[in-house]
Formats: structure tokens, C-alpha cells, sequence
């Protein structure tokens, strides 16, 4: 099993690669449309997470010692950032998630990218992805 | 004819960069960008005229007063006011709403009923609800029709002897619909109600008369019209503003204080209670004399032009789906392509430097209403310029191409 830390490592050197905005975006809107799908009993709306402009269902299932989130959202570019987080968090156990420091997303300027309004969304799904991890953890 | 090119010159931010290219901003909904002279303004009150106002007996403060209250005129003959203590300043339209429905809790009762409108912005209809369930009151509300006009006809039905106040949008800041406030002002006079119009939308693109118009109740915000935030204005008949009780309590807005009794100020001073914002205000003029010399007429004029050549062009997007179609309608068009979340677009624009606001625009009843989590939104200022018009289309036709 690859860490936290590694998964980060790879992500940021993927997004070396692109020289503009235009290539970042097309890369997120792909990885958006190759999401894995969520399970339709869990777009519930104690999924939803607030404070994203576009809507976001989270879900996270605890299996073998290990946090497993899926998810979904109907904005593209949301769902290609969800991707990347459930990349790194997924799969990994609930006190690495909830001690992960996300350093990537400012080295590969996923904040500056982002409007204030999108910035926020990203803050709630991770803070959702580390309570779920917590409620596992205790 | 306005000569756009030199308008454009008024407003240094229209020259700056947004993600390296030339910012479009379409967003004048929101709020509109500001002229130099507004700019100016802000900027010699704190550096030349700082002082507070109706308190001091020194030159400062004369100074400072006297051209908080020029303001005040300038506001007057722009809106027709007849009275010069019709004008309230107050922090903008919200603000000036709260202070009305405020002011209603004491004179609604049980069974009273007031109409607000189905396209109405949050400001206008929370302080209602809040309102009513202080007092009891019911809240009626005029439904839309598909087009994004208002059911009138469901609007007669709705008066009657209980309905104590309407209050609704001149124009809606989702949909560009223009009301026809004039036919709602006569016919809830009919039944003895008052009316209150948010003209947050409609201040810097329609003429305005007051005393034409025959409201009681008018409000709009400065930084919707070229000028500052934190600055709005209520205008309100004579006779309406004196039955209304004051909103806060504090300095300025009080006769005489003492423990056993106190007496409020006379109009206008018994709404503005505290420090204003004086600069803003003082500002405001600044931004009344930009519209008032290019003319409110010309300014709707050239508006509509731009609203007819945008959306012309938008509809020859395919998939695309406008609301509010409107006959009657300002500078704002509301849209959404199929199969796409206004979200993205709104993005991937914006690194083209285009501004455009995406979201529910703070009337979650009409998005219900189209059953739409949001729409993106384009709003137009006198500033904007059909070659505008053409980047944010071609912006817009590049993000449908990476998003499909
Ligand atoms: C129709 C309408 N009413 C009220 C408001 C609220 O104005 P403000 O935020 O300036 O108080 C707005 C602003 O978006 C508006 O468009």
C-alpha cells in the first residue's frame, strides 16, 4: 500500500507537467469524468456536503481496518478534485487520513486555481473525508 | 449616442489583467465597477474633509456635513422625490428592507396579509417571513409565469381589505424582468395597501419619479450604480416614513433623551441612527452626476442593445435554454447548456478573464420554481461593449467544447 505522503508525491509531479490553466483543467474534467460511481443509496441528503457551490455526496464505509469514501457531485471540475482527494485518502487507514497534512494541493496550485466559493467546497469535502476518518478512528 | 470608449476611460479597472488577459465584466449584477470621480471621492474625504457629521460646530465638521447633505439632494432630484427627508440613508437594500419590516411589526396584526413575489431576491423576502411570524401575519406570494413575468392575474385575486403592504422587485436580478410596478402600486392602493419596491436592479437602468410613481416605499444600493458599498437609500413618502417607528436607537436619531421619556428625531434623522458612512455617501454623488450626465434614457437605451445582441448571440449556442424571456426586461441573462453545471462554465470563463456569476443568485424560489440548481448569469453596465459580448461567448463555446 502506497502512503498518504507518496500518493501526494505522484500527484504533484503529474501536474508538473502542464504548462497553463487549459491542460490543468482538461486533466481535472477527465479525471471528473472517470470517476468511480457513487452507489445510488448513498446520494442521500445527509450525503451532501455544504459550502460547495455545486452539490457533493460523500460516503465513506470502514472496511478491513480501512476507509473506503466514494462520491459524487454534478459539477465536472468538482468531481475531477474529488477524485484527486479520494486518491490519496482512500484506502488508507483512519489515523493516517486524519493525520495527513495535504500539502499537494497548494504546490499544484489547486487553491490559487480555484475561486473563493470553490476553495471553500474543497475545505468542506475534506474536513467531511477527516470526521469520517475520526468517527472510524475512535 | 454615448461614447463608450471615453465612458470606459472613467473606470481604471476596466483596464487591468485577470489571469493575463484583458478582464470582461459581466457581473455588473452583483455590482458595478466604479468610476474615477467616485474613486476620488472615497479618497479626499479621508485625505481633505474627515469629520463627522450634524455634531460638530467646527469647519471640518460643517464641511463634512454639508456635503453628506448634497447627497442628499442629488438624490432627491434623481428620484423625484418631493420631500428631502424622504431619503433615508441606510447600508444598502437590505439593510433599508430590514428597517421597513422592522418598522411593520407594529403596525401588522393577526390576519393582516402581506404579497411579496415569487422572483423576489432573499432581502426581499426573509425580513417578510421574519415579519410575519413576529406578528402573525400572513405572507402571500405572486407566482411566476414560464416566461419569468409575474401572474397578475394571480396578483388581483391575492388582494384584497387584509393586504396591508406588497412589497416587490422593479427588476429581477435572476431573471432581468421588469415588473409593472405602476399597475401593482395602483391596484394595491385600491384595497388600501402600501407597496414597497426593491429597486436594487432598477436604479441605475430605468428613470425613476417618485412622485409619478406613487410608492411608498423605494430602496436601492449605491454599489449597484457606480457607486460605493455600504451606502443605500430608502426613499419614503412623508406620510409613511412618520408611521413608521424608528429602527435603531442611538445617537442622532433622537429630540430629547432622558431616562423617564425619550423623542425621536424628525425625518430623515430618525432612521439614520450612528455614524454613517460618510465618505460613501459623500461618493454617491459622485456616481449620481456619472449616470445623471450620460442620462438614465441613453443609459437604458444603449443597455438594451447590448441585452438584445447577447442574447441573440447566446441562443445560437446549442443546447442552451434562457430564463426569464420576458417581454418587458433589463440587462440580465440568465442561462444554463445542457448536460452542463453552470459551475464549470463559470470556471473555466473566468480563466479567460470573463467575470460572470453562476449560482442560485440569491433567489432560490425561482431556481425551485425552474427546478435548476443555478444558472449562469450574465448583467450588463454602460461600460460593456459588444466585442465583450463576442469573448464571452467565445469563452463560453470553449468551455462547452472542454466540458463535452
Ligand atoms: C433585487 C435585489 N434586491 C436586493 C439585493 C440586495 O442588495 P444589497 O446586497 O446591496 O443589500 C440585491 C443584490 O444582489 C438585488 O439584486
Amino acid at each position: 500500500m502506497e502512503t498518504i505522503q507518496d500518493i501526494q508525491g505522484e500527484i504533484i509531479e503529474d501536474f508538473g507537467m502542464f504548462d497553463d490553466w487549459m491542460q490543468k483543467y482538461e486533466y481535472l474534467i477527465d479525471l471528473g469524468k472517470e470517476l468511480a460511481p457513487i452507489d445510488k443509496k448513498h446520494k442521500t441528503e445527509d450525503n451532501l456536503i455544504k459550502g460547495c457551490q455545486s452539490r457533493v455526496w460523500l460516503h465513506a464505509e470502514h472496511i478491513d481496518g480501512k476507509i473506503i469514501y466514494t462520491a459524487d457531485s454534478d459539477a465536472i471540475m468538482t468531481k475531477g478534485i474529488i477524485a484527486i482527494l479520494i486518491s490519496v485518502l482512500s484506502g488508507q487507514t483512519p489515523a493516517s487520513i486524519t493525520d495527513a497534512k495535504l500539502d499537494f494541493i497548494n504546490e499544484i496550485g489547486l487553491k490559487e486555481q480555484l475561486s473563493p466559493t470553490r476553495a471553500n467546497g474543497l475545505v468542506s469535502m475534506i474536513k467531511q473525508m477527516k470526521i469520517y476518518a475520526l468517527a472510524y478512528n475512535n | 449616442m454615448l461614447n463608450i470608449s471615453e465612458i470606459r476611460k472613467q473606470f481604471p479597472i476596466l483596464s487591468r489583467k485577470v489571469n493575463k488577459t484583458d478582464l470582461v465584466y459581466f457581473d455588473n449584477g452583483a455590482t458595478t465597477q466604479k468610476p474615477q470621480t467616485v474613486i476620488d471621492a472615497v479618497n479626499n474625504y479621508y485625505k481633505d474633509e474627515n469629520s463627522n457629521v450634524h455634531r460638530g460646530v467646527h469647519f471640518l465638521s460643517g464641511l463634512a456635513t454639508d456635503k453628506f447633505e448634497e447627497t442628499r439632494d442629488a438624490i432627491q432630484q434623481f428620484i423625484g422625490a418631493k420631500h428631502k427627508h424622504e431619503i433615508i440613508f441606510t447600508k444598502g437594500t437590505t439593510d433599508a428592507i430590514n428597517l421597513v419590516a422592522n418598522g411593520f411589526r407594529s403596525l401588522l396584526n393577526k390576519g393582516d396579509e402581506v404579497i411579496i413575489s415569487e422572483l423576489e431576491h432573499h432581502s426581499n423576502i426573509v425580513p417578510w417571513q421574519m415579519c410575519c411570524d413576529f406578528t402573525g401575519a400572513t405572507l402571500k406570494v405572486i407566482p411566476l409565469l414560464d416566461d419569468g413575468s409575474l401572474d397578475m392575474i394571480t396578483f388581483k385575486k391575492l388582494l384584497s381589505e387584509n393586504t396591508k403592504l406588497v412589497s416587490v422587485a422593479h427588476v429581477s436580478n435572476a431573471l432581468g424582468t421588469i415588473n409593472p410596478i405602476e399597475e401593482i402600486i395602483s391596484n394595491a392602493h385600491k384595497v388600501g395597501a402600501k407597496v414597497m419596491i426593491d429597486g436594487a436592479q432598477a436604479a441605475s437602468h430605468i428613470p425613476l419619479d417618485m412622485q409619478k410613481l406613487g410608492a411608498d416605499l423605494y430602496c436601492f444600493s449605491a454599489h449597484k450604480m457606480y457607486g460605493p458599498t455600504g451606502v443605500g437609500v430608502l426613499y419614503g413618502t412623508d406620510k409613511m416614513l412618520n408611521a413608521l417607528p424608528p429602527y435603531q436607537g442611538g445617537g442622532e436619531m433622537i429630540k430629547e433623551v432622558s431616562f423617564e421619556k425619550t423623542t425621536y428625531a424628525c425625518l430623515p434623522h430618525k432612521f439614520e441612527a450612528g455614524t454613517p458612512n460618510i465618505a460613501g455617501v459623500i461618493a454617491f454623488k459622485n456616481a449620481i452626476e456619472f449616470i445623471t450626465g450620460l442620462g438614465v434614457e441613453n443609459i437604458a437605451k444603449y443597455e438594451d442593445e447590448l441585452l438584445q445582441y447577447a442574447t441573440a448571440e447566446i441562443l445560437k449556442i446549442e443546447g442552451v435554454k434562457i430564463y426569464g424571456t420576458a417581454k418587458h426586461k433589463s440587462g440580465i441573462i440568465s442561462f444554463n447548456i445542457e448536460g452542463l453545471h453552470p459551475y464549470d462554465i463559470g470556471m473555466i470563463v473566468d480563466k479567460m478573464g470573463v467575470a460572470i456569476r453562476t449560482g442560485h443568485h440569491c433567489t432560490q424560489p425561482i431556481m425551485n420554481k425552474f427546478n435548476v440548481p443555478g444558472t449562469a448569469r450574465i448583467s450588463v453596465a454602460v461600460y460593456n461593449t459588444k466585442e465583450e459580448i463576442d469573448v464571452c461567448i467565445n469563452a463560453i463555446n470553449k468551455a462547452k467544447m472542454m466540458l463535452s
